[in-house]
This record gives C-alpha cells, sequence and structure tokens, in this order.
C-alpha cells in the first residue's frame, strides 16, 4: 500500500498535463466551429488563424477556452469527456448490447486468456526442453528470439487471413498471436528458473542418487517459481495487446481493439479513448491478479522474502 | 573394517591454462568409526578427494574403493550422506521438509519418514523447529539441519566438506561439541574437510595433513587424546602438541615448493 501515493501523484501529473494539453490542441476546431455559430472569433478567417499557434489561439480568445473540453469530435478529448464515455459505455448499457464495452472487453479478454494458456503451456515444455536437451538449447533458442523480432503487427494479418480462409475464425485466430506474444517471456523467465539451483545443490541430489524426474519436480520446478510469475505478468499483458493487434487490421466487428479503429474511422475519438483506457485498465487488472497469486503462493512457499 | 580405500590416488583437471594436478599419488586407508580430518591450503586437494570419495568427481588413476566397491557403486546404494560447506536448504521447503526430501528421493514409508526426521532432529538437538522455514533460522542451526538431512537416511559414512567454515568461533566450537557427542552417539565413520588446526585436532582420530601443487598428503597424525573431550582439552599439552605438528607438516609442504 506504499505505493499508493507515488502513483496517485504520477497520475495527478498526468491528467494536469492532458488537461493543459487539450486548450491548444482542440483551439483551432472550436474557433472554426464558433465562427460558425455567429460568434466572434479573433482573427477571423480559418487560414488567418492557422498562422497562430492553438495557444496563441487561446490567448486572443479566452471566452472560447471553456468549449474546448466539450468539443464533439476533439483531436484530444478532455479527461471528464473519456470518463463520460466509459461511463456510459460500461455502466449505461446493456452488457450483451454492441454499445457496451464490457461486451467488447470480454470480447478480447476471451482469446487473450485462451492465448495465455496456449503461450503459457508451450513456453513451459519448451523450457524443460530447452534446459534438458542440448540439441534443444543450440537450435529453439535463437528461433524463439528471431520469432519476437518479427514485427506482429505484419504477422498477424498474415495468420488471421489464411487462417480464415482455412475456415478457421473467431476465437482461436487471435487467441495464436496472443500465444504468439506471450510464450516468449515465459521460454526467457522459466529457462533462467530451471536453471537457477546451484551445482551444489545438484551435487547434492547426486548424493541421493536421484532420478532425473526428482530432481526436476523436488528441486527445479520450485525453484523456478518466482520466475516464472515474473514471466506471467509480462505474459498475460504481451496477450492483450497481441489480441488487441489481431483485431485491429482485420475488419473485426467486436472487441477493444475493432472500437479503436472504428473510433478512428468513424471520426469519434471518445470511442477510441474510452477503448483504450479500457483495455489499459483490463491489463492492470490482469497483471494485478497475478501479483496477488505471486504473493500468494510465494508466502505459502515460505518464500515470502523474494 | 576399511571403509575407505585409496591407493596411488591420481585426478587432473584439464583447464584453459594446462593440467592442474588436483590429486598425486594419494594413498589413504579410513577405518571404521575413523573421525578422519583433512587439512591443508586452499588448492591441497582435501575438498577433491572428499568429492571423489562420494563419485562426485572422477579420478584419472590409481584406485578407490568405498566399502569395498566402487564409490559410484557405492553412491548409488546411499552408502554415505554429504555435508557441503553451505546449508544449502531449499526455501521453499520447512526444516523438516528439507530433512525428509533424501527419504522422499530413497522412497522411505511416510511413517518413518516422521519418525526419522523426529530422530535426527534431536540429534541435531533442532526438536521444536521441524515446522520453520530455512530463513527462520540462524546460519548455525541451518548447518545443523543440513547435517541432520545427511543423517537421516542412516548412511553409515558421512562425509563433510567445511561444514562450520562460514560460521562464527563461538559458534563453531559448540558445533564441534556437539558433532564429537553424535558421532560417539551412533559410530558413523567421518571424512571432514577443514582449514582449522583447532579443528581438526579437537575432532579427529586421525589428520591427514595435505599439501597444494600437486595436491598430496604430507602426514598422517594418529591423535592420542582420549574419544571423550571436553572443549577444555584444547589447553592440554598434548592438544597442542600434535596442533604443533599439524603445523609444522603444512609448512614442510609450503617449504617444498
Amino acid at each position: 500500500m506504499k505505493s499508493v501515493l507515488p502513483v496517485l501523484t504520477v497520475v495527478a501529473v498526468i491528467l494536469g498535463i492532458w488537461l493543459l494539453a487539450v486548450i491548444p490542441m482542440n483551439m483551432h476546431l472550436v474557433a472554426d466551429q464558433a465562427q460558425r455559430d455567429g460568434a466572434m472569433v479573433q482573427p477571423d478567417t480559418p487560414v488567418a488563424r492557422q498562422e497562430y499557434s492553438g495557444l496563441g489561439l487561446a490567448l486572443r480568445n479566452p471566452d472560447l477556452i471553456p468549449l474546448t473540453y466539450q468539443f464533439q469530435r476533439p483531436r484530444l478529448p478532455s479527461p471528464q469527456q473519456v470518463a463520460g464515455e466509459m461511463y456510459d459505455t460500461i455502466i449505461g448499457q446493456n452488457i450483451t448490447s454492441r454499445r457496451s464495452l464490457v461486451y467488447h472487453g470480454w470480447v478480447t479478454l476471451a482469446p487473450t486468456l485462451l492465448g495465455f494458456v496456449i503461450g503459457t503451456g508451450l513456453g513451459i515444455l519448451l523450457a524443460v526442453g530447452i534446459v534438458y536437451s542440448r540439441v534443444m538449447d543450440r537450435s529453439v533458442m535463437p528461433w524463439a528470439i528471431v520469432s519476437q523480432t518479427i514485427p506482429i503487427l505484419a504477422l498477424a494479418p498474415m495468420v488471421i487471413v489464411v487462417l480464415g480462409s482455412m475456415g478457421v475464425q473467431g476465437l482461436f485466430p487471435k487467441s495464436l498471436i496472443a500465444a504468439y506474444l506471450s510464450f516468449f517471456p515465459v521460454v526467457v523467465g522459466m529457462v533462467k528458473g530451471l536453471r537457477s539451483p546451484s551445482a551444489m545443490q545438484l551435487d547434492l541430489l547426486r548424493t541421493y542418487h536421484a532420478s532425473g524426474g526428482q530432481g526436476f519436480w523436488a528441486l527445479r520446478l520450485p525453484a523456478s517459481a518466482p520466475y516464472l510469475f515474473a514471466s506471467f505478468k509480462i505474459g498475460i499483458s504481451a496477450s492483450l495487446v497481441g489480441t488487441i493487434v489481431a483485431e485491429l487490421p482485420t475488419g473485426a466487428r467486436a472487441g477493444f481493439g475493432a472500437r479503436m479503429l472504428v473510433g478512428d474511422q468513424y471520426g469519434q475519438p471518445l470511442v477510441s479513448w474510452a477503448a483504450l483506457f479500457a483495455a489499459a485498465l483490463t491489463a492492470a487488472a490482469l497483471v494485478g491478479i497475478f501479483s496477488a497469486l505471486e504473493r500468494v503462493t510465494l508466502r505459502r512457499m515460505g518464500m515470502a522474502a523474494a | 573394517m576399511t571403509v575407505i580405500s585409496a591407493k596411488n590416488l591420481d585426478l587432473t583437471f584439464q583447464t584453459n591454462d594446462g593440467p592442474v594436478h588436483a590429486l598425486k599419488g594419494v594413498s589413504l586407508d579410513i577405518e571404521k568409526g575413523d573421525f578422519v580430518s583433512f587439512i591443508g591450503p586452499s588448492g591441497c586437494g582435501k575438498t577433491t578427494f572428499l568429492r571423489v570419495m562420494a563419485d562426485l568427481e572422477q579420478p584419472t588413476g590409481g584406485e578407490i574403493t568405498v566399502n569395498g566397491v566402487s564409490p559410484e557403486a557405492a553412491r548409488r546404494a546411499r552408502a554415505y550422506g554429504y555435508v557441503f560447506q553451505a546449508a544449502g536448504l531449499y526455501p521453499w521447503r520447512t526444516i523438516g521438509g528439507n530433512i525428509r526430501l533424501p527419504l522422499e528421493i530413497m522412497g522411505v514409508p511416510k511413517a518413518e519418514q516422521a519418525e526419522r526426521v523426529k530422530r535426527v532432529l534431536e540429534l541435531v538437538e533442532l526438536s521444536g523447529f521441524e515446522n520453520k522455514f530455512p530463513w527462520q533460522l540462524s546460519g548455525g542451526m541451518q548447518q545443523r539441519a543440513s547435517i541432520a538431512r545427511a543423517l537421516s537416511f542412516d548412511a553409515d559414512l558421512l562425509l563433510m566438506d567445511e561444514p562450520f567454515g562460514a560460521l562464527d568461533e563461538i559458534i563453531r566450537d559448540t558445533l564441534n561439541e556437539q558433532l564429537l557427542h553424535l558421532w560417539e552417539r551412533t559410530g558413523k565413520t567421518i571424512a571432514f574437510v577443514t582449514h582449522s588446526i583447532p579443528e581438526a585436532v579437537y575432532l579427529s582420530t586421525k589428520i591427514v595433513v595435505m599439501s597444494p601443487r600437486p595436491g598430496r598428503i604430507t602426514d598422517v597424525i594418529e591423535s592420542t587424546l582420549p574419544r571423550e573431550r571436553p572443549l577444555d582439552i584444547r589447553e592440554s599439552a598434548e592438544f597442542l602438541a600434535i596442533a604443533h605438528r599439524v603445523r609444522e607438516g603444512l609448512r614442510a609442504g609450503h617449504l617444498d615448493e
């Protein structure tokens, strides 16, 4: 709980910058609209106004400043507009409605979770292979690294389109992209964790004439727990990003990614911003859940200090 | 009965800086019930010798038997308990859980596990700490727990590699005294690596002095001290005489170079 104050401070600073930025960002649009509505604006032609910065224009027309916070199609929406849109679409709508962000959130969350499970399972299996097999260590690890250098934005539409042409649609293709992003941190963390026991601890098992399997279950696996949780937290957020990216270029009609794209394409920035914040809150909640699981598990394992 | 018999043992490590003769022509017999200390400066091969007995290193020449068979066969038969310099307890297991580890691996039935854990915890005077986690114990207590772990499966041979090396002298004295009691009560054969002269003289029935480059035995001293040894025996003339001979042996090893 010690982190509450610092976090709130950072949030306050960001909000402050945001609130200030709204004025110059929207000033030209507001001035144009105000003039159309018959108000007196300085200077009085759009071309002349282009000579001024947003801030300069605001100083010359201070009475227009309040309007920048409630403009209908702003360049930068104000925090209260985004909050209002989120309130309206999260609480104000039936959750089965297409206008509901909860509905879109679930459309994104389901493949995120499935992809995370696939990616984590694959990551753990690969890590075990890499630690126990020299051949896999040499062959798989470089490819795992290379796989993460391919821009996911380029790869996602190909995967979706190819799978779509094969008749695979809906949840699974998105999960695949999510899994593609989330397996890597799990491989890296798990390999490090499985290799964390010291030579002395491995020697000790040797003096007991322990089998490889016994060494894995008794020593390597529990030793990797702290590393695994760190990987989970990175993996689950990567998984969410992967799903959203998979929703962007494919004409998906639902999900956070689709909402961001729709907002952009139809000039409804509030829709994009609300989806963006909802996605960020979802990621924070997922990471928070894994942090709590980590604390509980490590405490039960007697490694609370870790 | 001879527990360990080494004849002309060689062990050469190949390193980037050329071969390192960790052991050269080492011959030694350890009899059942002996408490043998290995003492010498670092690099004299005392730990390597212990690791060869435990089948953790392979000799490059000579012969060695443990309980009359090869070290590997002895290890497979779980003929010895090994205590390392660090306690190396699993942080996610309680003290009891750590001591149960070898028993679980060796397939000892559950009921017997509990009984053995209780018994060895008494031997190292840690009764009541079974459900504590390692971080809740001091360094000395952790090392005692690691000794209990090595005792739990009742091997007759105990190999100890500087088990008290990382502890301060006051705790060390207590642990040395406890170890002697334990040795007396259990009748185990103990091979003990140390670089402390008083520790070696106080504990041992036989002191093996080693010297480096190449690692070899320079002196084997049969202790004339009685088996019953209170701590203040370390001020007796007999004790000091043996300590003097050990020191001379160590110095001679150095002068050879």
